[in-house]
Formats: C-alpha cells, sequence, structure tokens
C-alpha cells in the first residue's frame, strides 16, 4: 500500500519540482491543462469522452482525456469517484492529475481503479500558485511526484506582478 | 496525524481476497481524509447501485467474485431500473443490462433490495449517537438531522467497502466536535400562514442549503415538530443546493432540545434571519419554466413518497381522471401495501404511473420530449428535473400538481405578489 519514497539526491533544475504523491500511479507526459476555476466532476465532466461539459466552465469543451490535469479546486459530488473511474477504465483519464487540494471523493476514483488493476494516473499535490509555470506546456510528471516541463508548445502568457 | 490501522483492520487488509480490496479503499480514503484511525459502523445504506458506467458494475462484480459480504445492516438506495414493473424506463442496451447486473450484485453482496432513498421510512432507523456509513444526500442529512446517528457523506464506493469492512474513517461528522452549530437559521420572522403551508418546508430546505452549505446550522423559530415527511423535505431540498450533511431545528432534532445545546454553548458565528421576501424569492427560483400556460408532467416522490403521502396523493384525486401523467415515485415499503387492496391499480386507472425502485430523474423515464415543462412539489426535483431530463420545472404544492393534472393545464396560483 505504501509508495516507495524517493528524496531528490541534489537540488532541482529550475521548472522542475517535486509535489507530494496524493495515490501512486503510473509516470505520466502530455499537454498541460491548467483549470481557471474549480470543476464538479459529476455532471462538469462527461464520463465517456473526458470533455469538460459544464457550459458555465470557462474550459468548457476542452478535454482532460491524456492531459496533464491542473485542478485548481473541485466541486464535491458524492459520484466524482465514478467519473473518473469510468475514464480510467475507458482510456479517457488525464495522464495526471495535479491538485492545490486533495479531494477523497474524486481521488477515490484513482483507488478503486488500482485495486481493479486497471493502469492509473499518478496524483500529486502542488500549490495553485505554481500552475501558470505549466500552462501552454508539455509537461512530464514521475510517478514519484517529479514535475517538470518537456518542452513549451506555445508561448506563456506574460506574468505581470 | 497519520492514519493507524489495529492489527485486525492490518490482517484484513494485506489479504488478497475482496474483503481486503474494500478494507483499503477505506484506509486510503481515511488517509486522505486525515482520519487518525477508522471506527466500526452500525449500519449501512448504500447510493453505489446506481449506474454511472460499466466500471462500476465491473467493479460490484470483482467483490462479488472475491467473496465479500456486508457484515453490517445495508439498505439499497434507488437503481436505474423499476425492478417491480410498475413502470418502463427508456434505458436501452447494453446499458440497461449493466445496469440490471449492477443491481444483482449488489444484491449479492448481501445488501436489503430497498431501493428507496428513503430507507428511514422503511425501516431503517439507526440508533441515537451510533456511527454509520450513509450515501445519498436526503439520506444522510435525515440520519444525522432527524436521528442523530453520525454519518459523513458516503458516496460510489466507499458506501459499499465501509459496509463489507465494518469500518468508516474517523473524521468530520462521525467526530462530536463537529456537530455543534456555528449558524442560526431564523424563522421567527415569516408569516404564520406561510409557515404553516405545505410547500414551506421545501422552500426554505432549498433557501437554507444555498446560504449555509457545508456549515452546521440550527433552525429556530419551529414551534412543535412538523412530522419526518417536512424534514425529509426540508433535508433533501438543502442538499441539493448545498453540501448540507446535519442541521439542527431548535426544539425539535434530538441534538437540538434547545438553542443553547444545540450551539454547543457558544455563541453563533452568524445569523440569517430570513424574510418574507427571501422566502417568496427562494420559492421563485424553484420554477424555471419561462410562463405558466402549459404542463406536460408532474412529478412527486423526491425523496420517496411515504404512505401518509401517498393517502394524501389519492384524496387530492378524489376519484377524478388526470389529463396529462403524474409519476408518483416510492419504494416496495409503501408498494407493497398499495397492492395488497388494489390502490395502485385505482391510482393507475386514473391517470397515475407508480414509479418504484429507481426515479423519474436519475433514469430515463419521462418521455424524451424538447421543450416540456414539468410540474413538482419536491424541492429536490425542481433542482435537479432540468439538467437531468431537460423540462423546465414548475414548482407548487402537491394540491396544485394534482389540479394541474387534472386540468391538463397549471392550476397554479404562485408565489404571493
Amino acid at each position: 500500500m505504501t509508495g516507495a519514497d524517493t528524496s531528490p539526491q541534489k537540488e532541482p533544475p529550475p521548472q522542475r519540482l517535486l509535489a507530494e504523491v496524493l495515490v501512486p500511479g503510473t509516470a505520466g507526459t502530455g499537454e498541460a491543462l491548467v483549470l481557471s476555476a474549480p470543476i464538479s466532476f459529476w455532471g462538469g465532466v462527461d464520463p465517456a469522452s473526458g470533455r469538460i461539459a459544464d457550459v458555465r466552465h470557462p474550459e468548457h469543451g476542452a478535454t482532460i482525456a491524456g492531459k496533464i490535469l491542473f485542478l485548481p479546486g473541485t466541486i464535491g459530488s458524492s459520484s466524482a469517484s465514478a467519473v473518473l473511474l469510468e475514464l480510467v477504465r475507458n482510456g479517457h483519464a488525464p495522464t495526471a492529475i495535479v491538485m492545490h487540494e486533495p479531494d477523497a471523493i474524486l481521488l477515490l476514483g484513482i483507488i478503486v481503479a488500482r485495486e481493479m488493476g486497471w493502469p492509473t494516473p499518478v496524483a500529486v499535490r502542488l500549490d495553485s500558485g505554481q500552475f501558470p509555470t505549466f500552462a501552454c506546456a508539455r509537461v512530464v510528471v514521475g510517478a514519484d511526484g517529479s514535475i517538470r516541463i518537456a518542452d513549451s508548445v506555445c508561448e506563456p502568457a506574460e506574468i505581470k506582478t | 496525524m497519520s492514519l493507524s490501522l489495529n492489527e485486525q483492520e492490518r490482517t484484513i487488509a494485506a489479504g488478497q481476497d475482496s474483503p481486503a480490496m474494500a478494507m483499503r479503499i477505506v484506509a486510503e480514503s481515511a488517509r486522505l481524509l486525515g482520519a487518525p484511525r477508522l471506527i466500526p459502523i452500525a449500519s449501512a445504506h448504500i447510493d453505489g447501485a446506481l449506474y454511472h458506467g460499466d466500471s462500476g458494475t465491473l467493479f460490484a462484480e470483482r467483490l462479488v467474485a472475491g467473496g465479500a459480504r456486508v457484515v453490517v445492516r445495508s439498505t439499497l438506495n434507488v437503481g436505474a431500473l423499476d425492478l417491480t414493473g410498475c413502470s418502463r424506463g427508456r434505458l436501452e442496451e447494453p446499458a440497461r443490462g449493466m445496469a440490471r447486473r449492477m443491481m444483482d450484485a449488489y444484491r449479492k453482496l448481501g445488501c436489503e433490495p430497498s431501493w428507496t432513498c428513503a430507507p428511514y421510512q422503511a425501516g431503517h432507523r439507526p440508533a441515537f449517537g451510533s456511527d454509520v456509513a450513509w450515501g445519498e444526500s436526503n439520506a444522510v442529512v435525515f440520519c444525522n438531522s432527524a436521528l442523530g446517528a453520525r454519518t459523513n457523506r458516503y458516496g460510489d464506493f466507499l458506501d459499499i467497502a465501509c459496509a463489507i469492512s465494518g469500518r468508516a474513517p474517523d473524521c468530520g461528522l462521525h467526530r462530536p466536535e463537529n456537530r455543534g452549530a456555528r449558524l442560526v437559521f431564523d424563522l421567527r420572522k415569516l408569516p404564520v400562514a406561510f409557515t404553516r403551508s405545505e410547500i414551506a418546508w421545501p422552500v426554505l430546505g432549498s433557501l437554507y442549503g444555498r446560504l449555509v452549505g457545508d456549515t452546521v446550522g440550527v433552525v429556530v423559530g419551529v414551534d412543535a415538530h412538523p412530522g419526518d415527511d417536512a424534514l425529509k423535505a426540508f433535508g433533501a431540498a438543502a442538499a441539493s443546493t448545498g453540501e448540507v450533511g446535519l442541521f439542527h431545528i431548535a426544539g425539535v432534532t434530538p441534538e437540538a432540545p434547545d438553542l443553547a445545546t444545540a450551539l454547543g454553548e457558544q455563541s453563533p458565528e452568524t445569523s440569517i434571519v430570513v424574510t418574507d421576501q427571501m422566502a417568496r424569492d427562494a420559492q421563485v427560483r424553484l420554477s424555471t419554466a419561462e410562463s405558466v400556460d402549459r404542463v406536460d408532467a408532474v412529478a412527486i416522490g423526491s425523496p420517496h413518497l411515504s404512505a401518509a403521502e401517498v393517502e394524501r396523493l389519492e384524496a387530492l384525486i378524489a376519484g377524478r381522471k388526470l389529463a396529462v401523467p403524474l409519476y408518483a415515485c416510492t419504494g416496495r415499503h409503501v408498494l407493497a401495501s398499495l397492492e395488497a387492496d388494489g390502490r395502485r391499480k385505482a391510482l393507475e386507472a386514473a391517470g397515475v404511473v407508480v414509479v418504484a425502485d429507481t426515479c423519474v430523474v436519475v433514469t430515463p423515464i419521462l418521455p424524451d420530449r424538447t421543450g416540456g415543462v414539468l410540474m413538482t412539489n419536491s424541492g429536490k426535483f425542481a433542482q435537479y428535473a432540468p439538467g437531468n431530463t431537460g423540462y423546465a420545472v414548475l414548482y407548487g404544492s402537491m394540491a396544485e400538481c394534482v389540479e394541474s393534472a387534472v386540468a391538463g393545464r397549471p392550476a397554479y396560483a404562485g408565489p404571493a405578489a
């Protein structure tokens, strides 16, 4: 039940972070999808395709399938776990989930998928203040919780301070 | 604080069978929830047998194949199919077959085929102060609030895992220190004519959920126990507009013999004085239909109708024929008495469609009608019907619902101007 605790051997290079692993899973690579608002998986994400179905959500129409999904927050629904389990089974889950706060109900979908023996994405915790670094990039999330940018796929929006 | 399991729990979790799988699911959830330990539970109400996709069916069948059985009394919430045959849903193959397999699997795990969202009116009433693992938002609220048993909001997979392991994470509403009210919801300014009306409880519930959310609140200004059906309507509406898990009513609910006790002898952090205008606005918000010139169907029974509510329906219909169908959702605990003396047949002859084991917002039963208008007296149906059925909602009392069904058009006063 316990994941391997690998500590970094040296100072991580720039744009590489070590996040807390919430639920162990397979390392993932994919385009980052950084949501700009919390989402309810139940009713908000189509369990058949992974498309964001909530018309009021800013990223409505985008798909979470195959992405590194950055979640600033989740809106509780007791069926969120069922949606995530269905996405894992039908191959439309994100390749990794990066959450600002752990949501036990959502992550239960991954816990159950692991018990079923299905390959599951790793889920890690990272402060949402770090999310903009990864927008517009292909990101690699390691099984140890490391997050790094593989390459940029578009120009990141300039962050004004 | 990190989770620690006792020796028995560790031994079970280390196994290869499906009871081990259930224990690991509970333990992993407890770890994510920050619970320091697991606690024994006295019963469960399982919401996980409603079909959302094949993965849920496969999970339940895996539990069955691995030899799991529930170790505490476990009632089942609604499924996606009416297994009594009273109504016929539109769910098509292959989903229909998978939904059926799912319902069968949960029965094989030892769960009672109660198939109702009102288990507390079907003989499942856990003792005051006992820890239980209940799913279905309205059942959770009723269990905590009206019965004083202790449960968090258990969802798919975790509910059955708790029932198989007999354990739940020790956190949230299981802990007495989290059950005191921190907010007062004051009804004393409302006109008596409104608070005594049939729609007061669902309307005020929808307002309460929206304003209070997951904070524990105490309602003041209720003179006498309004009855289980009123508390049921209030809690269901509240849990459909906010993440309400527990409310108190001073002088009514078991953990609130008086206001000071409900507040745990502390000062409330917030007080909300409900005005006549707020109540009227909340009532208006329950309707989404743009005009009140048509009604295509009427649906009542969310949560499932009690025996007393069916009797009231029969009295209101009073032998007349309905011009549009009225879907009356209830459980087997009520259906049995309706079958015994031909009352179901009489209701159906009048134009009522009795729906058992399920309801019209969780599975497609209503005719697929774009732009249809559904009238209901349920705050919970009013909240979910537009998204789940595509029908616009017209909210009214049960009497208005029946009169509209008889007339074939809204017989509807609406909120006083």
